[in-house]
C-alpha cells in the first residue's frame, strides 16, 4: 500500500528529519544523534519517508546519505493549491444559485 | 460586490485538517438551504464541467447523502455523506467517504464540520474538514482532471476525424 504524504508529515520526529536534511544530505548515523531514540526507530521514520518519496537515498563510499526531495514537497504545495481553486470555482457557482434563489424568493 | 465577500482557505498538513471560509451575499435561510438541500447542492458542488448526481438524500442525524460527480464523458466517482449532527441553521457535521456504485464506502473517509453565522445580511459559512489525506486529495482531484482531460479528448478525436488539407498534400 502507498503511504499517505500527510500521514508521514503528521509525526513530530519525521517533520525534525525533514527540517533536519532539508539543510543538508545526512546518514542514519547523524541523523539519530540528533534524536533521543534508537537507531532503530530513526531507520524505521526514515523508511516512511521514503516510501513516501519525501527523501531519496544516495549511496556514497561506503555510506548512505539521505536527503530532501524538495520537488515533492512542492507538489504538496501544488495539490493544496488546486483543491483551493476547486473550492474557489463551487463557491463562485453557489454565488449564481443563490442570486437565483432571491429572486424567485420575492 | 462579490470582491468584498471573504474567501479563506488554509490548510494544517501536519493535523490533517483544512478550513474553509466564504461569506455569502444571502440570508442564512437561504445557504442554509443550498448547503442542506440536495436538489440545490447539486446545482453547485460540482466544478464545471462535472456534474452532481444525488442518488438519495435523508437529511437527519444517522441519515445519508449518497451522490455521483459525473464527469462529461459521463464517468461516475461516487461518494456517500453520513450526517452525525445537525443544529440547524447553525451547524451539521457529517462524515464523507468515496464509494462504489453499490454504496460500499472506501474508508477512512473524513469528518466535515458545517457552521453559519448571518450579520447584516451576510452570511458566513465556515467549514472544517478533519482527518483528510493527500491520497484522498489526489483522488478528489484526478477525479476533477478526469472530467477535464475527458473533454479534451473528445475534442482531439474530433479533431482527428477531420482531415487536415495541409498533411493530405504530397
Amino acid at each position: 500500500m502507498r503511504r499517505d504524504i500527510f500521514q508521514a508529515i503528521a509525526d513530530p520526529t519525521r517533520r525534525a528529519i525533514i527540517t533536519l536534511i532539508a539543510l543538508q544530505s545526512m546518514t542514519p548515523n547523524a541523523i539519530a544523534d540528533n534524536f533521543h531514540t534508537t537507531r532503530q526507530s530513526v531507520s524505521k521514520h526514515l523508511r516512511i519517508l521514503t516510501e513516501c518519496q519525501l527523501v531519496k537515498q544516495e549511496q556514497q563510499g561506503r555510506e548512505i546519505y539521505y536527503s530532501l526531495e524538495i520537488k515533492k514537497m512542492k507538489e504538496i504545495d501544488k495539490w493544496l493549491e488546486q483543491l483551493r481553486k476547486i473550492w474557489e470555482t463551487r463557491y463562485n457557482q453557489l454565488d449564481k444559485v443563490l442570486l437565483t434563489m432571491k429572486k424567485q424568493k420575492k | 460586490m462579490k470582491n468584498n465577500l471573504q474567501f479563506d482557505f488554509t490548510v494544517d498538513k501536519a493535523a490533517k485538517t483544512v478550513f474553509i471560509t466564504r461569506e455569502f451575499a444571502a440570508p442564512l435561510s437561504l445557504v442554509w438551504d443550498a448547503f442542506t438541500k440536495a436538489e440545490i447542492l447539486d446545482q453547485w458542488i460540482a466544478p464545471k464541467p462535472l456534474i452532481s448526481k444525488t442518488k438519495y438524500q435523508n437529511f437527519k442525524v444517522g441519515g445519508k447523502r449518497f451522490y455521483a460527480m459525473v464527469s462529461p464523458g459521463g464517468q461516475e466517482r461516487w461518494a456517500i455523506q453520513e450526517y452525525t449532527s445537525i443544529t440547524p441553521k447553525t451547524n451539521f457535521k457529517m462524515y464523507n467517504a468515496f464509494a462504489d456504485k453499490d454504496e460500499n464506502p472506501e474508508l477512512p473517509g473524513s469528518d466535515w464540520d458545517h457552521n453559519f453565522s448571518e450579520e447584516n445580511g451576510i452570511t458566513k459559512v465556515h467549514i472544517t474538514i478533519y482527518n483528510e489525506s493527500l491520497e484522498r486529495l489526489e483522488k478528489i482531484i484526478d477525479g476533477f482532471r478526469q472530467g477535464f482531460t475527458m473533454s479534451m479528448k473528445n475534442l482531439e478525436e474530433l479533431l482527428a476525424s477531420q482531415p487536415l488539407s495541409a498533411s493530405s498534400q504530397k
